[in-house]
Order: structure tokens, then C-alpha cells, then sequence
């Protein structure tokens, strides 16, 4: 063997270890689906679970027509926890993505999903249905939060724009400037109506998957799949990308209209997520952090992880939403900071995360 | 490939920094690109590798106007080691080096045996194969601009663009670089601000000051103690290299304005 050779094949095993992390994230989110739908006040077993999911997906299971399953177990399972379940994941992984995305495009560590006002602009949308109702507004609950995260969108986009060009710089500090308004009209629309409301509120701005029902998934779940088929098949671009703008250009990226593609497609996939789901914080920030860690910075390794480990941990904190302190429910966003903070703290102080940006 | 700049303008912030300038170089040869600073270098090179489009006039390579043709089929014609460090990543030595591929690659999937050689040898050629595995970001300023290089031969194109590739590089290595350059055989255009190795190892000279062209030509008759006076306000004695025998330039203020340029 040649040293040549020796050299290509000495790399091979980091695309082994994404592959095998890739895998094992999958299990787990089968898993994860399966527990999810054995927890609650309804009594069912993990086995009873998995014969409930399996018999609905794959035709002619014996079990789903033999009496062996109680039709209020069917109901729990199938009706109440997949689907909020499977909105769990569909939020964890279209925010991991949107992060990972706008990571790259302004190449800023601390850039999330919500950079763009949308988090903001949805909470927004949302307090005022809260506060007027939804008749008065017009609008339900979700379509005005997505309202409002596409038009501070498209907002922070416009005051980012200068010349045709949009420089990351002016559009982080664009976001963060609208994002603080919008969040001032919030607390204004929030301190100002009746206090049986704040509860909601709170509740939007913080997250919660807990009223998923199957039509709810339709939209973050197609805005997931066709924003990640883009990434995946952009991927190179998005190396060269994140490397800088020259370089991008002369490695044949059009970074203006790349930049562009990928504001719209973050600003969509993230709307579509924070109109039924809320503002879920810090699994967009973290995810990808998590998955350069892993695998490394090459995004046709490091997104299939960031998606995959965004929606098993969003996953995860559901359940653990729902159980920790049942009968009650604690929002899904305390979870994911409350548990998901340390673990990346930890994870960042440990010699791996040095080859993944955090010596700088 | 034939590289050649028509009339070329460009303006940035309403300020033109590069004036009506024509240059060319023919296919494999070698231009170096001299002036002052701010005299325009870097903005010139950037209509050659698409970052500033020009105001007026055309840039041609291999007779087509780079600024017609794709971003992708203007990357396969010309790579580039810019100034722009890009060290704000995660990306491995390796993985910049195979950056030079996403101009030839298409879509979603592992890297083919052939890019991976072609990344290979390019490491090879610049002496840095065991820089491959660490992190881009924690490379000295040498080993960076090796890798750069790396990445742009592994471009594999006909045409390369290099601003001031010679910057923060100890003497062995800007010897080892350019002569690495010369070696690739490629249509080249260099900034440089060394007039001693634009002198070894360019064919074509070059002087820009305040975005216009001064003077083109062979480095012998175009360096002459009164161009060079007049460009860069510095005293210029041309002496025999004692050791190779080719022009040398000893360099020292100038006596009647010391610090003033000559307009």
C-alpha cells in the first residue's frame, strides 16, 4: 500500500463514526417514539406501544383486529402521544437545521434559527390573537404566528440589504435590533391585558408540543423535508461558505443568491416550527454545536447529525416534560435549557471540542 | 488559457480604484502585479475572480468574459489564493484542501477517488501532507498559506490568481512558494510587493499606482531606477545578483523626498 493510499484511508474512519452516530441517533428516535407512546395516564406497555404504532403504519398486523388492545389505548397512542411526540422531533430537527443553516450563512457560533426576528415576530402574532381573541384578530393562534415570524423575516432581510448585497454583519444586527422590539411589544401586549391570559402567553413563548394533533405536523414536517433535501444537496456549497464570501465566490458559489435561498428557506422551515410549537429556545443554537463536535464541520456529515440529534433530544425533553412533575406539564423550552445547558457545557470543557471551533 | 483584462474600471463606493487598466498574459506564463499600496492590486484581482464586477470593460479568459459565464464555470478557469485568511472554522487542513473540488462536484455523496487523489498530490506538491488532519484554524500563518495553495491547485485549473501570496512567509518558504508557482506551469497572475522575486519569477511586470496601469512589460525593461522611483517614491540601484547573476534591486530612500512621494 502506498502512503497515498495509507493517507485516504486513514480519514475514512470519521465518516464510520458519522455513519455509526447517524445509526444509533435513529434507533434512538424509534425509541424514543415507542417509550413516548407507553407514557401517560392511560396505561400502556412499551410492547403494546410499538404493536399500536407498527399496526397503523404496516397493513393486516393480527393484533390491531384481535381485541388485544382497548380502543381508549388505541386513542392515547395514535391520537394524543405520537402525534405530539412526532412534532417534538419535527421541531427539534427543522431547528437544528434552520441553526445549522444560519450558522453557516452569517459564520457566527452564536447565531440561531431565531437571529431573524422570527421567534420574535411569531410571539408577537401570537400574544395579539391571545389578547384579542382569536375572532377579533381574525387569525387563529398559529396562522398569526406565522404571520408575524414571516414578516420579521422578511423585515430583518430588507434593513439587512444594502447595494442587493446582504452582509452577514448588518443581518445579525439587524435581527437583534427588530427581535428587541418585537419582544418590547410583547411584554407591552402581555403586561397590559387580563392575567388569565399570561399563562398562555408564557406558554407560546416558551414552547410546548403538548395540543399536537396529525394536521398540525403537515406543514413543519414538509417545510423539514424539503429545507433539508436543499442543505444536503448544497452541502459543498455550504463548506465553502461558512470558509468565507471570496472564498465562496471563487470556489463558483454565488454567495449573494446562496445567502438568499438560505435566509428564505431558515425563515420558512423556522416559522412553520414556531407557529404550532412555540419559541422552543436552545436546541437550535446547540444542536449543531453538538454535531461538529461529533463529526466534524463538513455539513454532509455534521447535518444529517445536527437533525437527527435535534429531534431525539426535543424528543426526549417531551417526555421529559410530561412526566417530570405529572400530573403537571413544564414547558418544553425550560427542559431543553435546563437539561440541554449543562450537557453542552460539559461536552464543550472536554478535549474533542477543540477540533470543533472552541479554542477560538 | 490566455488571461486578458480590456479597459478594465472598477469602483467601489463611488470611488474608482482601478482605472481604464489592460493587461494580458499569455497561456502558462507568469505576470506580477506591482504598486504601492492602495494602488488598486487586490481590487483588480477581484474582477478576475468575480468579487468586484467591473464598472466598464471586460475581463477574458481563454477569450470568453469571465463575468458571463456561470460562477461555477469561472471557478473551474480560475483559482485563487486571496488575503482573506478565512480561519473562523472547524474545517480540517484536508477538508479546505478538498474545497478546490466543489467547483468539479455536483450534489449530495461521498468524495470520488479521483478528487481525493487530486487533494492528495496537491498536499504532496506544497510539502504539507502531514499538516492534512489538524485543525485549519490552529496552523501557523505558513502552513496556512500552504494549504491555500494546496486548495487552489487542487482546483485544477488553467488559470491561477495570487494576492501577495509572499505575506507573513519566513525567506525559505516565499522562495519555495513561488518557485512552487512557477513550477505548476499555469497562466498566473501575482500581487506581490517583493520586486526582487516579481523580477525571478514573473515573465510580465506590471506597476498599477492610483488604480492606473504604468507600465507593462518585461520585468528588465519595464523596472528601470526611474519607474520605480516614480511608483514607489523609493531608490532603486539594479546590481548583479553576486551568487545567480540576475538583476537584483537594493532598495533605499530617496534622497531629495525622503518621505514624500513624487507626484
Amino acid at each position: 500500500m502506498t502512503t497515498r493510499q495509507r493517507k485516504i484511508t486513514a480519514r475514512a474512519p470519521r465518516s464510520l463514526a458519522a455513519s455509526a452516530t447517524t445509526a444509533a441517533l435513529l434507533i434512538a428516535a424509534v425509541g424514543i417514539v415507542i417509550v413516548s407512546g407507553a407514557t401517560g395516564t392511560v396505561e400502556v406497555t412499551v410492547a403494546e406501544s410499538f404493536k399500536i404504532v407498527t399496526g397503523h403504519v404496516l397493513p393486516g398486523m393480527p393484533w390491531m383486529s384481535d381485541g388485544s388492545l382497548t380502543s381508549l389505548q388505541d386513542q392515547a397512542v395514535w391520537r394524543f402521544r405520537l402525534p405530539r411526540t412526532l412534532l417534538a422531533g419535527a421541531a427539534g430537527a427543522g431547528l437544528a437545521l434552520a441553526g445549522a443553516l444560519m450558522q453557516a450563512l452569517v459564520r457566527n457560533p452564536l447565531a440561531e434559527p431565531y437571529l431573524l426576528g422570527v421567534s420574535s415576530g411569531a410571539g408577537v402574532g401570537a400574544v395579539v390573537v391571545i389578547t384579542l381573541g382569536a375572532a377579533a384578530a381574525g387569525f387563529t393562534l398559529s396562522g398569526a404566528a406565522f404571520a408575524g415570524a414571516l414578516a420579521a423575516a422578511v423585515a430583518v432581510y430588507l434593513l439587512a440589504r444594502q447595494g442587493g448585497v446582504v452582509a452577514p454583519t448588518r443581518l445579525v444586527l439587524s435581527g437583534v435590533a427588530l427581535g428587541s422590539l418585537l419582544s418590547a411589544v410583547t411584554s407591552y401586549l402581555t403586561i397590559t391585558t387580563d392575567a388569565q391570559n399570561v399563562f398562555s402567553i408564557l406558554f407560546f413563548l416558551l414552547g410546548s408540543v403538548a395540543a399536537a394533533t396529525w394536521p398540525q405536523l403537515a406543514v413543519p414536517a414538509a417545510a423539514l423535508a424539503i429545507v433539508f433535501a436543499f442543505a444536503l444537496l448544497r452541502s459543498r456549497s455550504l463548506n465553502a461558505l461558512q470558509v468565507g464570501d471570496e472564498t465562496a465566490t471563487a470556489l463558483g458559489v454565488d454567495v449573494n443568491r446562496f445567502r438568499s435561498q438560505l435566509l428564505v428557506a431558515c425563515a420558512l422551515l423556522t416559522g412553520a416550527v414556531v407557529a404550532v410549537s412555540g419559541g422552543i429556545g436552545f436546541v437550535g443554537l446547540v444542536a449543531p454545536h453538538v454535531s461538529r463536535i461529533a463529526v466534524g464541520a463538513d455539513h454532509r456529515r455534521m447535518l444529517p447529525v445536527a437533525v437527527l440529534g435535534g429531534a431525539v433530544f426535543l424528543m426526549a425533553a417531551d417526555l421529559a416534560a410530561r412526566t417530570a412533575a405529572a400530573p403537571t406539564e413544564i414547558p418544553i423550552g425550560i427542559v431543553t435549557a435546563a437539561v440541554g445547558a449543562p450537557f453542552f457545557l460539559w461536552l464543550m470543557r472536554r478535549g474533542r471540542a477543540s477540533g470543533a471551533g472552541m479554542h477560538r | 488559457m490566455r488571461l486578458a483584462v480590456e479597459d478594465l474600471s472598477v469602483e467601489l463606493g463611488g470611488r474608482r480604484v482601478v482605472d481604464r487598466v489592460s493587461l494580458e498574459v499569455e497561456p502558462g506564463r507568469r505576470l506580477a502585479l506591482l504598486g504601492p499600496n492602495g494602488s488598486g492590486k487586490s481590487t483588480l484581482l477581484r474582477s478576475i475572480y468575480r468579487v468586484h464586477r467591473p464598472a466598464a470593460g471586460t475581463v477574458r479568459v481563454g477569450g470568453d468574459d469571465l463575468w458571463r459565464l456561470g460562477a461555477r464555470d469561472a471557478a473551474r478557469r480560475v483559482a485563487v489564493v486571496a488575503q482573506e485568511g478565512g480561519a473562523e472554522h472547524d474545517l480540517t487542513a484536508f477538508q479546505v484542501v478538498m474545497l478546490g473540488r466543489v467547483p468539479h462536484q455536483r450534489g449530495f455523496g461521498a468524495d470520488s477517488p479521483a478528487d481525493l487523489a487530486a487533494a492528495e498530490a496537491a498536499l504532496e506538491r506544497v510539502s504539507a501532507r502531514d499538516l492534512a488532519d489538524r485543525p485549519f484554524a490552529l496552523l501557523s500563518g505558513g502552513e496556512k498559506q500552504r494549504i491555500l495553495l494546496a486548495r487552489a491547485i487542487t482546483q485544477n485549473c488553467p488559470v491561477l490568481v495570487l494576492d501577495e501570496p509572499t505575506n507573513h512567509l519566513d525567506v525559505t518558504f516565499q522562495l519555495e512558494l513561488m518557485q512552487i508557482v512557477a513550477d505548476l506551469g499555469l497562466t498566473t497572475v501575482a500581487a506581490l510587493h517583493d520586486l526582487n522575486l516579481a523580477a525571478t519569477y514573473c515573465d510580465t511586470v506590471a506597476v498599477l499606482r492610483d488604480g492606473r496601469l504604468v507600465a507593462f512589460g518585461d520585468p528588465d525593461d519595464v523596472l528601470t531606477p526611474d519607474l520605480i522611483a516614480d511608483a514607489f517614491a523609493v531608490r532603486a540601484d539594479r546590481i548583479p545578483h553576486p551568487a545567480t547573476g540576475s538583476t537584483h534591486f537594493a532598495l533605499s530612500p530617496l534622497k531629495d523626498s525622503p518621505t514624500e512621494r513624487k507626484l
